[in-house]
């Protein structure tokens, strides 16, 4: 049997299944049921400064964009950080950690940009016996219009800065979370590591409007006939998340930096694709706000099963695995060739794949009065929107062709060796291969 | 129509020997794995689900459908299994349309349920054709249970004994283990010897010695089995059949259903089964619509099913009423029977037409009859048994019975219905029961 236990900078969890930092982790309440129900760690809602707590609005402050059968997609929101007085979540957290010793618990931060701030709130956190800290600068809406969140996360230098006070008066491991509302992610994970953090976690949540009220002519969730931007996750956000992580896990100035991944993980398979690009742990939130927490059940059965099937003994072993496969465009084989296959026994006639393909792609998909469905290799130039469009899972295929063979569109033989662009005739800044 | 149909009396080989393949092929035969995942995509994974309620065994439904979702359909009967250890037949012969599926929330949305028992079917068979048995037996614990029964009740209490360490005789009075699911279940509801090969994985888990052909109150005694081992489970089901309580009841061609579909069940060559050409069966429950239904798939012309009170009063469910109906038979409600006609063997039998009260209204009818089938209810048999609630063994909390040290599940035991899961809810229950008290 696999072992799930993580070490994750540092900090132990019995599997690397973390709550991120948000309303299932707001309250003792909450996070006691989250670790009853087996999740390996949590980051605390973050917490702000000591004095009058934030407020929220009032009204709504999701809203949601829906695939078929009303399955969640994407959520977006408009809280803000931890409402609840300080003082009330640090007892809480005090308490949780006493009784879950095995667990991880991470306190999110997120203050006002000075020294001063930053050493008050991480003496106070201390006393609760957490396992290390989370600098929140990804909140992309109301907390940034006072300079915090990714308004600080937006700037590598502040980045910087923070982390370097906070390495300075803790000794806790510093996770910085990012915001992924900046062009390239590599900027303030760079500033991050830099600062001296122990890790880095992303994505935060992204700025987004969901939808738009065609009668009141305001974006949802609406306050009073007004919207604001929200910040956006779920399992549209996967794909955004996925390639942040790997640009950093691909990046030889930060190798060896630890990635707690976030963003869209709603089962094992989303987890274990975030651990094969890089991360070493993963946090959720969305999926355990749509199906509450036992999810981690699956994830936990799920992963394991996997392990076992791969013959993974660890967690480590999976981390990082898909990191030497992630190319730029420039290195990929120009000579490897594929064409479309129709599996006629599974098709079910839809003709999805013909109307891509011959409304929006190449004309490459042929049909017959009986609704008979193939793929002209002469046409097709393997881009895979018909595998893509198809409803049937494995109906259609793509199939190398093998050295040697003809390419029936180029008319070519296909090559055994490996090319790319970079030494391609058509490419003006080609350098031939020596 | 074969010329063998019409034959009169009770014969063999009325169809096409082709036409029993067909007849007695699965009903519902495996999802594919597509199918799977767009049956599993449909679950919403509710919280507190209606479904885990309803099922006797509380199967972790969404969590196993979940798993199913997520390509993982060996975790997926790991879930089942631990819950419901016999999850492989259940999942074909539960009425799921009066539990789980009744239950789901989608039933309420679209009056289409997910689809819970081929699911479960999906994930089992998974798990079951890799020859995978996920439990392992705890450290032995030196103690020793005897089981009497090897019908549903008794396998799930001596797989879950045996996973705690505890040594497990199993004895059954027939030749073979299994209990109804061996011989009473339709045989298209479990193609294939399901029932065989089910036995034969769930004996994997090792340290349970089965004892066929060993009948309590025969060859092995209870008081006997008290001294020789820690404690005693009863799985016996019912062993008896309820009379007509007519007179010339032991006319040639008046039979019990259930030893009709007993001997159909073990049939090597199912052409070589004699069925009537009119056949009349009386009953609502379960036990008449397996009869009748077979009677039909095995080429009888005419099955006539003839129940006392109103459709809707019937033990069988809609789904299983309609099934008998597509197939054929004719259901007939609020009649009683009052005679039965013919010399040595039976040609005819009398009903009366009866109120739901049972009260008659003095109109009456007959029905041609080659061949009657008894299926009005099952009864407990046997001798020194403990002592009885109605006319089942009466227990308290999870199968204690009067006697100390013996406990009894399964349709031998008063409460809960006669269904296989709940037969193996009460197997596991007293099991772990038997457990807690073999610790002290
Ligand atoms: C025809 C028929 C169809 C059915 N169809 C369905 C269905 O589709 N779905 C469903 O959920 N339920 C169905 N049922 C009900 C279901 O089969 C029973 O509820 C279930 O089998 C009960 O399990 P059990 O272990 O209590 O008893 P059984 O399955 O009856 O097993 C009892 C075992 O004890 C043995 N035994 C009995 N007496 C002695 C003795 N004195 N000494 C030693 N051994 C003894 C028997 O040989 C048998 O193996 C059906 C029942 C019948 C009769
Ligand atoms: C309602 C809500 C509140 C959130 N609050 C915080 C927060 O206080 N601090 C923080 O670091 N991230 C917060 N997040 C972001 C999440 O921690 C997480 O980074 C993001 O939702 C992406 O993960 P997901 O797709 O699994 O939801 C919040 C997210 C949501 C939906
Ligand atoms: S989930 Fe619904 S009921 Fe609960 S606080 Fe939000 S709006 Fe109110």
């Amino acid at each position: 049997m696999a072992s799930l236990a993580s070490n994750f900078a540092g900090i132990s969890s019995p599997n690397p299944f973390w709550l991120a930092s948000a309303p299932p982790t707001d309250k003792e309440y909450n996070v006691r049921r989250a670790f009853e129900a087996g999740w390996g760690g949590v980051v605390w809602k973050t917490l702000g400064e000591d004095g009058p707590p934030i407020v929220n609005v009032n009204g709504p402050r999701y809203g949601a964009i829906w695939g078929a059968d009303r399955r969640l997609l994407g959520l977006n929101n408009i809280e803000l950080i931890t409402d609840r007085p300080l003082q009330v979540n640090l007892d809480e957290m005090a308490r949780v950690k006493k009784d879950y010793p095995d667990r991880a618990l991470i306190a999110s931060l997120m203050v006002p940009v000075d020294e001063d701030s930053w050493k008050i709130i991480l003496d106070r956190v201390l006393e609760t016996g957490c396992d290390g800290v989370e600098l929140n600068f990804g909140c992309p809406h109301g907390m940034s219009e006072r300079g915090m969140g990714s308004a600080v996360g937006q700037v590598p230098d502040y980045v910087q800065q923070v982390t370097e006070w906070c390495k300075k008066h803790s000794d806790l491991p510093v996770i910085v979370k990012l915001t992924p509302n900046i062009t390239d992610i590599r900027k303030p994970a760079q500033a991050a590591h830099d600062g001296g953090a122990d890790a880095v976690s992303l994505i935060n949540t992204i700025n987004s409007i969901t939808s738009v009220n065609l009668d009141s002519f305001a974006p949802e969730p609406t306050i009073d006939g007004k919207g604001a931007h929200g910040g956006y996750c779920g399992p549209a956000v996967k794909p955004i998340a996925l390639n942040m992580v790997a640009e950093i896990a691909r990046s030889p100035s930060l190798s060896g930096l630890p990635i707690s991944g976030i963003g869209g993980i709603t089962t094992w398979r989303d987890a274990a694709e975030f651990l094969a690009l890089g991360a070493g742990n993963v946090q959720v939130c969305t999926a355990a706000m749509t199906y509450g927490f036992k999810i981690v059940q699956e994830m936990i059965s799920g992963l394991s099963q996997y392990m076992d099937e791969k013959g993974f003994r660890s967690v480590d072993e999976i981390v990082g695995r898909a990191v030497p496969n992630c190319s730029d465009w420039q290195h990929l084989n120009l000579n490897y060739v594929t064409k479309a296959r129709i599996n006629q026994d599974l098709c079910i006639k839809c003709g999805r794949c013909y109307a891509a393909c011959e409304d929006t792609s190449h004309q490459a998909i042929s049909m017959t009065p009986d609704r008979v469905f193939d793929v002209i290799d002469a046409e097709c130039v393997a881009c895979n929107l018909c595998v893509n469009v198809c409803p049937v899972e494995s109906c259609i295929t793509m199939e190398e062709l093998q050295p040697g063979t003809v390419d029936e569109r180029t008319g070519k033989v296909v090559e055994k060796d490996y090319a790319n662009w970079t030494t391609h005739p058509n490419n003006p800044g080609s350098c031939a291969a020596e | 129509m074969p010329d063998n149909q019409l034959t009169p009396g009770i014969a063999p080989d009325r169809l096409d020997a082709s036409d029993y393949a067909e007849n007695f092929a699965d009903l519902h035969p495996r999802l594919d794995a597509h199918e799977a995942l767009v049956a599993a995509d449909r679950c919403y994974f509710c919280h507190d689900a209606p479904c885990i309620t309803a099922c006797p065994t509380d199967i972790d439904i969404p969590l196993f459908i979940r798993q199913i979702a997520t390509g993982t359909p060996q975790a997926a009967a790991e879930t089942i299994l631990t819950q419901n250890i016999l999850g492989g037949m259940c999942a074909r012969v539960c009425p799921t349309e009066t539990l789980c599926e009744e239950a789901c929330v989608r039933e309420a949305a679209e009056g289409k349920p997910v689809l819970i028992g081929q699911l479960q079917r999906y994930a089992t068979d998974t798990l079951m054709e890799a020859n995978v048995h996920p439990f392992q037996r705890a450290p032995a614990t030196g103690k020793s249970v005897a089981i009497v029964g090897a019908g549903p009740a008794g396998l799930a209490c001596a797989h879950r004994l045996a996973m705690h360490g505890h040594d497990v005789t199993l004895y059954d009075a027939r030749s073979k283990a299994g209990g109804l699911n061996e011989f009473g279940i339709a045989a298209y509801k479990t193609v294939d010897q399901f029932a065989e090969r089910e036995v034969d994985w769930l004996l994997q888990i090792g340290g349970i010695t089965v004892k066929t052909g060993q009948k309590l109150g025969a060859d092995i005694m209870l008081n006997q089995l008290r001294t020789e081992f820690d404690a005693v489970f009863l799985g016996i089901g019912l062993g008896g059949v309820n009379a007509l309580g007519l007179d010339h009841e032991n006319k040639t061609g008046v039979e019990d259903a259930v030893g009709f579909i007993a001997d159909l069940r073990q049939a090597q060559d199912l052409a070589k089964v004699p069925v009537g050409r009119d056949v009349v069966v009386i009953g609502g429950g379960m036990t008449a619509i397996d009869a009748a239904v077979q009677a039909k798939l095995l080429g009888a012309l005419n099955v006539t099913l003839v129940y006392r009170r109103g459709r809707d009063r019937m033990n069988a469910s809609r789904f299983e009423q309609d099934l008998a109906a597509s197939k054929g038979v004719r259901i007939i409600t609020n009649a009683s029977p009052v005679a039965l006609h013919g010399n040595g063997s039976v040609r005819e039998i009398e009903f009366e037409y009866t109120k739901d009260d049972l009260s008659p209204t003095g109109q009456t009818f007959r029905l041609a009859a080659d061949q009657v089938f008894k299926a009005i209810g099952q009864t407990l048999a046997g001798e020194g048994l403990p002592d009885l609630e109605g006319r089942k063994i009466a227990v308290t909390g999870p199968g204690r019975t009067s006697v100390p040290g013996v406990w009894a599940g399964g349709d031998c035991a008063a409460g809960g219905d006669d269904l296989t899961v709940t037969a193996v809810a009460e197997g596991r229950e007293a099991a772990e029961d038997i457990n807690r008290s073999l610790a002290v």
